[in-house]
């Protein structure tokens, strides 16, 4: 025989009030009546039969407070049910005792919660050999970035561009250069200035099996845009069970140019490094924006891809290989050294540098590490790095709060805290927004002094 | 098509300005000018860095809707684009081309530049340089006007490549929704950086973009400043009325580059000298005090020599104020308790 059980009203309910039986013992009811009335402080609902049949018994009288979620307020006897079942509901205490049994059992049955599994290690390949007496080719930043796109795009051609001036205007900075001539308007799409809804558009075609590269004119109005980037993009894999991935390139010009003040200089490293789900790139080397965004455009997790504006014109040398494709998550250890372990990224490596160059002129042994990919993070060769030397110093653009030099202090203090022989020390842009004026926009940035500073204070040098 | 309105204005009923308005016209679109050829200047000269963007060739546009505006009580804001909205609204021009070039004596302290200038005094509120965001704020600007019951209206610009912005869409339709005092001006000039009107936009004629939310518009020949004082007015009676937001398509050109450098490889020279030559705002305006004998060569000629000595001491004084103070880094980030 079916016992109407009092019911919640939202997941966190746990008692209510029976307001108002609208039936009574003996009526007739069929699915969709309404039989009662219930109440929380927040809401009301009504209580509606799903059986057919005579209502034998109500347990719980109209009125009464503090009734129980899951407790039986009523009994119907459903058509051709044998009439032996009433006599047991008619015993009326001892369904309301039962239910408190039951919710004491809830209670207790209820295990200690669990500990979270420990988070998977993610376990970066090595750079690739090369063969030996490979050529290497000096190039731009922004040519290497422009090579890596034409070559994917020859290789796939389900990969295409999308974003503002990508195509006939040839990129506001110049990296889709000759793209539309060779892949055609089909596959180097200029967009409206709709940043929320192209970065929409390219996601929903990537869940389609597209493998879209969105160049944001610069990471500045991808803010239009972060939406997408996050609930969209980043978390789809996840809530869809492993389903449906988006794999897209986000990428374009982040952090400070010259000049621009405070709406246009913003470095986003730490955002998007925040976001599980994403994997975040911000490259310094010419040959490792090549490897990079190529392993950015052939990743099937979405891909935040952070370039840089001022590093687009630095030159480097890329080795010339058929496929020169880099490891997500995999630092690379500029310099070797004992004495001290400076870490940066994207433009913080430039003043990074500068600083070992002239620390190691000076007499330190410095090692530096090019972090490369902020998420997935290499923390274990960072951790590596300050086991031997100690001391760890980190430069970036961006501010100090909640920061990647922050993180990195936090996780070299938790997991070679033993062996720091100095605090980690941060240098980054100075907590403000970014200003104008040429003196007050050249002392908001990072400096080659400060990260001097930095390491001369760690070394307890003066 | 979108473009009929600029094509010449022989219209027969085309709203007069009276001497004074002409005369005023002149002299503002003229100081518009000026600064922004010395700008341009400058920023050659590296003394203002960063984006520059110059109003060039719209002159016309904001001149004409401030003079129907009740100006220094409606308040205005802008994009990047925005050097001459301050001028014609008042602004001091040395602190604005101080502002340029980053100096302490700057509209912003020079913690701001080229696209971020502000005045609560004037209510003008920027100054934006995110393409699109001023329509919200600006639509917030009328919020408040309605709010206090003030009498006020609220008149937001944006461009031809801002008006694909959603927020644009989402402001209509609440500007609509609560019937707020909102003048929309579309500064038309056909291109977003590279990409004309046509290759960015599935209808071209922005007046119409109002339509589906109830919101009436007008495309306007922003080269000529009587249609744009005319149709402003309107506008700014409807708003100010209390019968909600308005949108006027100006239809406009701007002669030089998007910013300092821009290829210009998206339209022809000769597009650009055929506007120039036969649609300038400020020649229209002269040839009409001459016709009119508002003013006599000579006339103009002492408004010109005045202009000039304004821009001069401008830029005299944006290269020789000192730059902030280094204390100014920490100054302005968070607001007086
Ligand atoms: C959200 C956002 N996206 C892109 C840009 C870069 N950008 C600056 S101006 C501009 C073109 C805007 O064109 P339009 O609205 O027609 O104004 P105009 O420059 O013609 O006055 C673009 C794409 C930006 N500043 N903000
Ligand atoms: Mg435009």
């Amino acid at each position: 025989m079916p016992t109407i059980l009092m019911p919640a009203l939202s997941p966190t309910m746990e008692e209510g009030k029976l307001s108002k039986w609208l039936v009574k013992e003996g009526d007739t009811v069929k699915p969709g009546d309404v039989l009662a009335e219930i109440e929380t402080d927040k809401a009301t609902m009504e209580v509606e039969s799903v059986d057919s049949g005579k209502v034998v018994k109500i347990l719980i009288p109209e009125g009464t407070e503090g009734v129980k979620v899951n407790e039986p307020i009523a009994q119907v006897q459903g058509e051709g049910e044998t009439l032996e079942a009433p006599p047991v509901a008619k015993t009326a205490p001892e369904p309301i005792e039962a239910p408190v049994v039951v919710a004491e059992k809830v209670a207790e049955a209820a295990p200690a919660q669990a500990a979270a599994p420990a988070a998977p290690s993610f376990v970066a390949a090595a750079d690739p050999d090369l063969p030996a007496g490979v050529e290497m080719v000096e190039m731009t930043v922004r040519q290497a970035l422009n090579e890596a796109m034409a070559e994917e795009m020859r290789r796939d051609p389900d990969i295409f561009l999308m974003g503002e001036e990508v195509a006939e205007y040839q990129g506001a900075y110049k990296i889709s250069q000759g793209l539309l001539q060779e892949f055609g308007p089909k596959r180097v799409v200029d967009t409206p200035i709709t940043e929320h809804g192209f970065a929409g558009l390219a996601v929903g075609a990537a869940f389609a099996g597209l493998r879209p590269i969105v160049e944001f004119m610069t990471w500045n109005f991808a803010m239009q845009a972060i939406d997408q980037i996050i609930n969209s993009a980043a978390k789809q894999l996840y809530m869809s069970g492993g389903q449906v991935s988006a794999p897209i390139v986000f990428r374009g010009p982040n952090g400070a140019a010259a000049r621009v003040a405070a709406q246009h200089s913003q470095d986003y490293s730490a955002w998007y490094s925040h976001i599980p789900g994403l994997y975040v790139v911000a490259p310094f080397s010419a040959a490792d924006a090549k490897g990079l965004l190529k392993a950015a455009i052939r990743s099937n997790t979405p891909v935040a891809f952070l370039e840089n504006e001022i590093l687009y014109g630095s030159t480097g040398l890329v080795p010339k290989v058929d496929d020169y494709v880099l490891p997500i998550g995999k630092a690379r250890i500029a310099r070797q050294g004992k004495d001290v372990t400076i870490v940066s990224f994207s433009m913080g490596m430039r003043y990074a540098t500068q600083a070992t160059e002239k620390l190691v002129a000076a007499g330190l042994d410095v090692e530096l590490i090019d972090l490369r990919t902020l998420r997935p993070m290499d923390t274990k060769t960072v951790i590596e790095s300050v086991k031997k030397t100690g001391r760890l110093v980190t430069v970036e653009e961006g501010w100090p709060q909640g920061g990647i030099g922050a993180e990195l202090a936090a996780v070299v203090t938790s997991e070679a805290f033993d062996y720091l022989d100095a605090p980690p020390t941060r240098v980054t842009g100075k907590d403000v927004p970014m200003p104008y004026a040429a003196n007050l926009e050249k002392l908001a940035l990072p400096s080659v002094d400060e990260v001097i500073a930095a390491v001369n204070a760690v070394t307890y040098r003066s | 098509m979108a473009r009929k309105a600029v094509a010449k204005t022989a219209q027969s009923n085309v709203p007069e300005l009276t001497k004074e308005q002409e005369l005023t016209a002149y002299r503002e679109m003229l100081l518009i000018r000026r600064f922004e050829e010395k700008a341009g200047q400058m920023y050659g000269m590296g003394l203002i860095g960063g984006f520059c963007h110059l109003y060039i060739g719209q002159e016309a546009v904001v001149t004409g809707v401030t003079m129907a505006s009740n100006k220094g009580k409606d308040a205005q804001i802008t994009g990047y684009r925005d050097h001459g909205h301050m001028l014609v609204m008042g602004l001091d021009p040395k602190g604005v081309m101080a502002e340029l070039t980053g100096r302490q004596g700057g509209l912003s302290k020079g913690k701001g530049g080229s696209m971020h200038m502000f005045s609560n005094e004037h209510r003008f509120y920027g100054g934006n340089g995110i393409v699109g965001a001023q329509v919200s704020l600006g639509t917030g600007l009328a919020f408040a006007s309605k709010y206090r019951d003030d009498g006020t209206v609220s008149i937001s610009y944006f461009g031809d490549g801002a008006a694909n912005q959603g927020q644009v869409y989402e402001s209509f339709n609440m500007a609509k929704l609560w019937n707020l005092p909102a003048v929309y001006i579309v500064e038309n000039n056909r291109y977003g950086m590279g990409t004309s009107v046509e290759r960015a936009s599935g209808q071209p004629n922005f007046s119409k973009r109002g339509i589906s939310f109830g919101i009436e518009g007008e495309q306007v020949d922003g080269m000529d400043i009587r249609m744009v004082y005319d149709a402003a007015k309107r506008a700014i009676d409807h708003a100010r009325s209390g019968k909600g937001p308005y949108i006027l398509e100006m239809l406009t050109y701007r002669y030089r580059g998007h910013s300092m450098s821009d290829p210009a490889k998206y339209r022809t020279k000769d597009e650009v000298s055929t506007m120039r030559a036969e649609h300038d705002p400020i020649e229209q305006v002269k040839s009409r005090i001459l016709e009119k004998r508002y003013g006599t060569e000579d006339s103009l000629k002492e408004i010109e020599t005045e202009i000039r000595a304004i821009v001069t001491e401008a830029a005299d004084f944006a290269t020789s104020d000192p730059e902030p103070a280094a204390s100014e880094l920490w100054t302005d980030i968070y607001a007086p308790a």
